[in-house]
């Protein structure tokens, strides 16, 4: 077990397990990122990659095993702790998941609003400049509907900073994007990292993607993490299963068994 | 064989007798859940005002044509079942009687089921698949706070408000008929609809649309939050909510029925 008085941004998961109807999703894994760090998790669609992360921020509890972040266990935290520790989070999800009742700049506003005492000029001009890091100056009166996906994905991506958080969960950046577009939100996950150096998570199975934005990777498989690396190593890597998803290859240890 | 397939068909009955009592306790969880939250409430006063607009706007078209209608059947077949046993300067206070304390409340208890109920569970099921109550979480807003309080404060305060209107209606639509078909005078009929005519009558009727209005709303969010599995299962989840407020508003009406004019009013 991680100590409180680690570094801060840090997150230990332990032994976590997680089964849906009797599936065991999630099999006694481990990891850890170290704060600064951005990891990325690449493994087969619905292995449990998006479990992981609702994990680490407690949308979901595991059925056992633990997620320290900083050294304290969300796993145990009560709803009031749980929302406080999310004031240091941001997540970006696969679609987005844009409020649509509520315009682009009303979005970003949002956690704002509810959690800061800025005055409404103040929240305005951070909403300009939230929109402004991810290339969308202008459109705070849009409706999410008259996106398109990239654009939302983009909306999505300043929401979660609107904050300025320790932590960004990425689920899926790139998926559904057209490879000129995934590319474009690869480059602003790096600029961002490299400039707030924010502990980051993201998962995917889209290894140029992967390959961008990892200091590190981490491969889920059956459940646990069976490999971690840096995207270096990982090219080199002589592991079959690993070998046969990096490639993407039709035939190999992760099909046949 | 046989002895198989009654085995199998015993076993389907249990699992869902079994699934319709935890339902049952997952709903009055969430119930609880939503009433531990409302505490502060009108510091989201403005999104239980937005939902009131919604509300009303939403069910007052239905809500008119529903109660009109109803008023002119109820006095039709009220004259029909008079005959010459009852004198017609009565059909006033049976129509008052029966609007106020239970076709107003109830009919229009079930239309707004049908309309309200159904888009509380329909645009939160619909925030539900698309990861927006997630990402509600994520930020750090309880979505009971946030989506179901809102909608149950304003579920309370708007069914009271739409009955009155419906009760208004349902006598005006019967007053029209008595007096354009049935050859019953203005005078006369608004004789027997004041003769009987009590306060607390009105009063009870309204408070139990003050229960419907929280039943609409919670079914609608309970079911909508717990929608999963795409477009499917948001229809799925707006069927499961309309259909359970309106089962749970007929059972309340009988209890509630006898609570308030049985125990409560005559005592």
């Amino acid at each position: 077990m991680q100590d409180s008085n680690g570094d801060s941004g840090m997150i230990v998961i332990e032994r976590l397990e997680k089964s849906f109807n009797g599936q065991r999703v999630l099999r006694g894994l481990d990891l850890t990122i170290q704060a600064g760090e951005s990891l990325v998790v690449i493994g087969r669609s619905g292995c449990g990659k998006s479990v992981l992360l609702k994990h680490i921020i407690g949308l979901m509890r595991p059925d056992s095993g633990h997620v320290y972040i900083d050294g304290k266990d969300v796993t145990v935290m009560n709803e009031t702790e749980l929302n406080e520790l999310r004031k240091r989070f941001g997540m970006v999800f696969q679609g987005a998941a844009l409020f649509d009742s509520l315009t682009v700049g009303e979005n970003v506003a949002l956690p704002l609003r509810e959690h800061t005492p800025l005055s409404e000029n103040e929240i305005l001009d951070r909403v300009k400049e939230k929109l402004g890091l991810v290339g969308l100056e202008g459109i705070e009166g849009a409706g999410p509907a008259s996106l398109s996906g990239g654009m939302k994905k983009r909306v999505g991506l300043a929401r979660a900073m609107a904050m300025d958080p320790e932590f960004i969960l990425y689920d899926e950046p790139t998926t559904g994007l057209d490879p000129i577009m995934a590319d474009a939100i690869n480059d602003l996950i790096r600029s961002l990292q490299e400039k707030l150096s924010i502990t980051s998570v993201a998962v995917t199975h889209d290894m140029r993607s992967a390959y961008k934005i990892g200091d590190k990777i981490a491969m889920l498989h059956d459940g646990k993490i069976i490999y971690e690396g840096t995207p270096d190593e990982i090219r080199k890597c002589e592991d079959a299963t690993v070998c046969q998803f990096i490639t993407g290859s039709a035939s190999g240890p992760m099909t046949n068994s | 064989m046989n002895a198989n397939h009654t085995l199998v068909g015993a076993e389907d009955l249990g699992r869902r007798i079994v699934g319709g009592i935890e339902e049952t306790g997952k709903v009055f969880l969430f119930f609880l859940s939503i009433l531990r939250a409302i505490p502060g409430f009108w510091k989201k006063g403005h999104l239980v005002v937005e939902q009131m607009m919604a509300m009303g706007i939403e069910s007052l078209p239905l809500v008119v044509v529903t109660s009109l209608f109803t008023g002119g059947v109820a006095a039709v077949q009220a004259a029909y079942q008079f005959q010459d046993y009852v004198p017609m300067r009565y059909l006033g206070s049976v129509i008052g009687k029966s609007v106020v304390i239970e076709l107003g409340p109830v009919l229009t208890a079930l239309v707004v089921a049908g309309r309200v109920g159904a888009s509380i569970a329909a645009e939160l099921g619909t925030m539900k698949v698309t990861e927006q109550i997630d990402a509600l979480e994520t930020i750090g807003i309880s979505p009971i706070r946030y989506l179901a309080v809102p909608r149950f404060m304003a579920g309370m305060i708007m069914l009271p408000v739409v009955t009155i209107f419906s009760d208004f209606l349902a006598i005006a639509g019967a007053y029209t008929v008595a007096y354009f078909s049935l050859d019953v005078s203005a005078n006369v009929f608004m004789e027997g609809l004041r003769l009987f005519f009590h306060l607390r009558d009105v009063f009870g009727g309204l408070v139990k649309s003050l229960f419907f209005g929280v039943v609409i709303a919670t079914m609608g969010c309970y079911f909508g939050f717990s929608a999963q599995g795409g477009a499917e299962g948001v229809g799925r989840a707006t069927t499961k909510a309309v259909v359970g407020s309106c089962l749970l508003i007929l059972v309340l009406d009988y209890l509630l029925a006898s609570l308030l004019f049985r125990v409560i009013f005559a005592g």
